[in-house]
């Protein structure tokens, strides 16, 4: 497809964006500058036809990281960055960007020199999708060939929330994170959680249950769903849960103990881990994606609010 | 055990292999769940489970006679993902599963929830994060796919960070981030060579890449981010920033994981990326930027060790040397007049390598926790008189020291014999002789330690007050015993039957020659330790050896110079910017080299 | 040149501004906001590689968008511990402390 003047401009300001989010003096611009830089990059997936990419950048890599990196950089605010690190000599600067050019030029130049017609797997994909019953063939690879990566990651997930919560101190073991609130009660954030998250949860739904056969799935409902809760907590209008609650550590372990355990059952039922059922391969798919999504939806918050910061209360 | 076969079915007892990845990450899901007291007991149940699965494999493997094969989902490679056991993953499995073991076992008293609280931080977090590592190592040595690499080298990392940190002292915090954003550096970069290999031949799997890869650039680029990106997160040398603060502030059982296996998981992937990847791919020049930067990890971390003042950073500072030895198989593979890499005795020698350091630093680390424990500081001047105190833990730290330096018939000795021979097969001898200066220079800060530790200095350290006894169980004693005399005793296995040894090398280790070829070397390393060594001349110690030190003055003069150089060297290259130029560099020489040299 | 190649040099110019952020800045924050840009940047070479194998019922490759998901998934859980890490360090070495916290020292100060 030939380039059109909406790509052209689409990498101008997603480079100049890129640039100022390193380059910027003060963070906090820097922050929001990466903000926009990600919802931008999302269009930019979906020039390259690429839909469930954008949905997951978007929803994961624009919002979800945002509303970390600004709560990050607000808690920073106000207190005083002790600098423990010296900045780099002019000299050394200099080196270090001629490197990085260098580096960016050969990895440009391979880019370009990439073999035409493509290696793909994608026929192969196309092929073997009608056994799955899945019309979307990322959620094919997600779910079914590549299942075992996907699991994996679902386990990633929950180490980084021990990670995570491993971080707090003794005392405030078993108390709850704080997400970042909003500082007016019945401002602009609260009317936003009221309305927002009936229609949020609903689209979340939508956008899990079609991801069997449009673009969609798991990670971009789950994280819809994540945001939504997001926001209900940093409005202040539920609380954020303690860390020993019990249906929050089943929440965040479901989706990959399903998984898991679907994989084992696959010895018996279909022959092989991570194997599926002839003829009945898409309602176990499902099956494991819904509690996936329900951990997704769980975990990310989790990982925004970060390590707890109360003591627990009695 | 040739790559070039298309493992592409699976084999009998492949199901082993997916019990080795599930097992592991069972018990982490299941000790979260249960959390409060439960943790710990969730992964004692399953730690024996995990050991029986690496034995089976094992077993099974020999049984079998070739690589053990599993189509996970029945899927075939490229469009699925293969696991594949073949006689480096299967050593590489059980030596993970013995060391995991020893580690429960000393961890135990260290982490156990204290009594009268229904949950407490520091438990929870090591008895989740330690199978974490364990399933991560085990996927690492069995998945024959290049993503699922980077997923099992991001969960390493993952459950490796907040192991650094579990202490929550503002030092190993420090240590942690930095740990944390230059292994995601390197995760990056490693990523990015993926992405061109997917581009240029449409697949991950090893076994089918190894069929279509070719010498040409964007492979090169590839294999140029790939490696550097691993260097990064198997911190050699110039790439060490992050590794001595981290090792030395994490807890004991935590120091024995990281150094003793999450560094080798990084290399194993290097390994894998060489050896099975593009053995036939001519890089003979980059191999010796490779084995280049392993000789400088090995003097430059040796002599750092021998300069320090606390005990674990003298051990941090040792695994930063002995990773540099690792990295000295890639050229040695290098058989002459072909530059292609063939499975023999240096890729032997090597793991060998890998897996008795697994075993000797895990060993060091557990002693030096129990000092710190018992004395309260591990400053290695301050050590006199711990071998009345600990008399189990002095002797454990020094098998595993000696089994270090290659005392036969340890893993180390049969390893560097295997090195030497292939260094004089392949007419390589500069890296010989860079193998036996380390030998030496390991020797050197060993013997220091054990020197110290042996010196009696009345007055110096008494046992702690009444009731600190209890920090060290019977337990935590004996787990460093057994990894030490596993360590030592390495050579003596039949590994023959899973790695490619040259006819005839394992010679009986117990003949005058072998021996007497250590005694030297432990000699001139007892003279480095005088020399180089920090030495408290207040104390009271016997007159010989005072008179011994006086002597050695003037040299100690030259050598302290010499060592303070590399100290400024280290303060340099620990700096982050230096350090990240550094690894630009190591990719564009490392690129070029590839390139040029055909 | 087409959409896929436009990208391809985007996301190698990313790759590269990102690891001059990385390594030059010495703010952890500022940090994990270039090793961010440095990770869309490699997700996009991905992209770029599906796009150009595109089939027959299948715009694009669905391996590498696979992959990227995984990718971009992995690259926020870094992203919360990196921060996490970050927030704590910053609690523990700075002398400023919450208000929370100033109460509970003076509480058990008097016990």
């Amino acid at each position: 497809m030939i380039v059109q003047t909406l790509d052209i401009g689409l990498a101008a300001l997603v480079l100049t964006l890129a640039g100022y989010t390193v380059l910027a003096r003060a963070t906090f611009p820097a922050v929001v500058s990466y903000v926009a830089y990600g919802l931008l990059l999302s269009l930019i997936w979906v020039r390259l036809f690429s839909v469930d990419v954008a949905l997951t950048e978007a929803a994961i890599g624009g919002g979800l990281t945002g509303v970390l990196l600004i709560g990050a950089a607000g808690k920073r605010r106000g207190t005083a960055v002790a600098a423990t690190e010296l900045d780099p000599t002019q000299p050394l600067r200099w080196a270090i960007m001629a490197l990085c050019a260098l580096a960016a030029l050969a990895l440009a130049t391979v880019v370009v020199s990439l073999p035409d017609p493509a290696p793909t797997l994608a026929p192969q994909a196309m092929e073997n999708i009608a056994t799955t019953g899945l019309g979307n063939p990322v959620t094919a690879v997600l779910i079914a060939y590549r299942a075992f990566d996907t699991m994996l990651e679902k386990c990633v997930l929950v180490i980084a929330v021990v990670g995570v919560w491993s971080l707090a101190c003794d005392r405030c073991w078993g108390g709850a994170p704080d997400v970042p609130r909003a500082v007016a009660r019945g401002g602009t954030l609260t009317f936003f959680a009221q309305v927002l998250p009936p229609l949020g949860i609903l689209i979340g739904i939508r956008i899990f249950w079609i991801g069997a056969d449009e673009p969609g799935g798991a990670f971009q409902g789950g994280a819809i769903l994540a945001a939504m809760w997001v926001i209900i907590m940093m409005a202040g209008l539920t609380d954020v849960p303690a860390i020993s609650k019990r249906w929050l550590r089943i929440a965040l372990a479901a989706g990959p103990i399903v998984f898991l355990g679907v994989g084992i059952l696959g010895f018996a039922a279909a022959g092989g881990f991570l194997a599926y059922p002839h003829g009945f391969a898409k309602p176990v798919i499902i099956f494991v994606e819904i509690f996936m999504t329900l951990s997704i939806a769980a975990t990310l918050p989790m990982l925004v609010g970060g390590a707890p910061i109360r003591a627990p209360r009695p | 055990m040739q790559a070039s076969v298309a493992y592409l079915t699976g084999t009998d007892g492949g199901f082993l292999l997916v019990l080795a990845l599930v097992i592991p990450l069972a018990g982490a899901l299941l000790a979260f769940v249960c959390g409060g007291r439960q943790v710990e007991r969730v992964v004692f149940c399953v730690m024996p489970f995990g050991l029986a699965v690496a034995l089976a494999i094992a077993l099974t493997q020999r049984l079998v006679g070739a690589p053990l094969v599993y189509l996970i989902g029945r899927w075939t490679p490229p469009l699925g993902v293969a696991l594949r056991a073949d006689g480096l993953s299967v050593v590489m499995i059980v030596i993970t599963a013995v060391v995991m073991g020893g580690i429960c076992s000393f961890a135990s008293a260290d982490f156990c929830t204290p009594e009268g609280s229904s949950e407490s931080r520091a438990p929870f977090a090591f008895w989740i994060l330690l199978p974490a590592v364990w399933a991560a190592m085990n996927t690492i040595f069995l998945a024959g796919d290049l993503f699922t690499l980077y997923v099992a080298l991001e969960l390493l990392t993952f459950a490796a960070v907040p192991l650094v940190c579990l202490d929550g002292r503002a030092e190993t915090l420090q240590a942690a981030l930095r740990y944390l954003l230059f292994a995601l550096l390197g995760s990056a970069l490693y990523l990015a060579g993926t992405t061109l290999m997917y581009g240029d031949y449409g697949t991950l799997d090893i076994v089918l890449l190894s069929q279509r890869v070719r010498a040409e650039p964007v492979l090169f680029v590839a294999a140029a981010l790939m490696t550097t990106g691993l260097l990064a997160k198997t911190a050699l040398f110039p790439l060490h920033l992050w590794l001595p603060p981290a090792h030395a502030g994490a807890p004991a059982a935590a120091s024995a994981v990281l150094s003793g296996l999450v560094v080798k998981g990084s290399f194993f992937v290097a390994v894998r990326l060489w050896f099975d990847v593009m053995p036939h791919v001519p890089a003979s020049a980059a191999m010796q930027v490779l084995a280049g930067l392993g000789v400088g990890a090995i003097l430059f971390g040796s002599v750092e060790a021998l300069r320090q003042k606390r005990l674990k950073l003298l051990i941090a500072y040792s695994t930063l040397a002995q990773i540099g030895y690792l990295f000295l198989i890639f050229p040695l593979a290098c058989p002459p007049g072909s530059a292609q890499l063939v499975r023999d005795g240096a890729l032997a020698g090597g793991m060998l390598q890998a897996m008795s350091h697994a075993t000797a630093k895990a060993a060091m680390f557990m002693v030096a926790g129990l000092i710190y424990a018992e004395l309260g500081h591990d400053r290695i001047v301050g050590l006199g008189n711990v071998a009345r105190i600990l008399p189990t833990s002095v002797l454990a730290f020094g098998l595993a020291g000696l089994a270090l330096i290659g005392l036969p018939p340890s893993g180390a000795y049969v390893a560097k014999d295997l090195l030497l021979d292939a260094a004089s097969a392949t007419s390589q001898w500069w890296w010989a002789l860079a193998i036996q200066a380390g030998g030496i220079l390991a020797a050197g800060y060993v013997l220091l330690v054990i020197m110290h530790m042996l010196a009696p200095a009345p007055g110096l350290a008494a046992p702690g007050p009444a009731g600190s006894r209890k920090h060290v169980s019977r337990y935590q004693e004996a787990a460093a015993l057994a990894l030490a005399l596993c360590s030592l005793l390495l050579g003596l296995f039949p590994w023959g039957n899973y790695l490619p040894l040259p006819q005839g090398s394992l010679s009986n280790p117990l003949t005058f020659k072998a021996l007497s070829g250590s005694v030297w070397t432990i000699l001139a390393g007892a003279v480095l330790a005088i020399s180089l060594g920090r030495w408290d001349f207040r104390l009271n110690h016997r007159p010989l050896t005072r008179n011994l030190l006086l002597a050695f003055r003037p040299v100690r003069r030259t050598c302290l110079g010499i060592s303070r150089i590399n100290a400024e060297l280290d303060a340099r290259l620990r700096q982050w910017p230096v350090a990240g130029a550094c690894l630009l560099f190591v990719l564009i020489v490392f690129g070029i080299t590839l390139v040029v040299a055909r | 040149m087409s959409t896929a190649t436009l990208a391809g040099l985007t996301g190698a110019i990313l790759a590269g501004v990102g690891l001059y952020g990385l390594i030059i800045h010495p703010d952890p924050l500022r940090r994990i906001l270039a090793f961010n840009v440095l990770g869309s940047g490699v997700f996009l070479l991905f992209g770029i590689i599906a796009r150009r194998g595109a089939a027959i019922g299948a715009l694009a490759d669905p391996v590498p968008q696979a992959m990227v998901i995984t990718g971009i998934v992995v690259a926020f859980a870094a992203t919360a511990l990196a921060v996490a890490l970050l927030i704590r360090l910053g609690a523990q070495t700075d002398p400023v402390v919450t208000q929370a916290d100033k109460q509970d020292l003076a509480r058990r100060a008097d016990d």
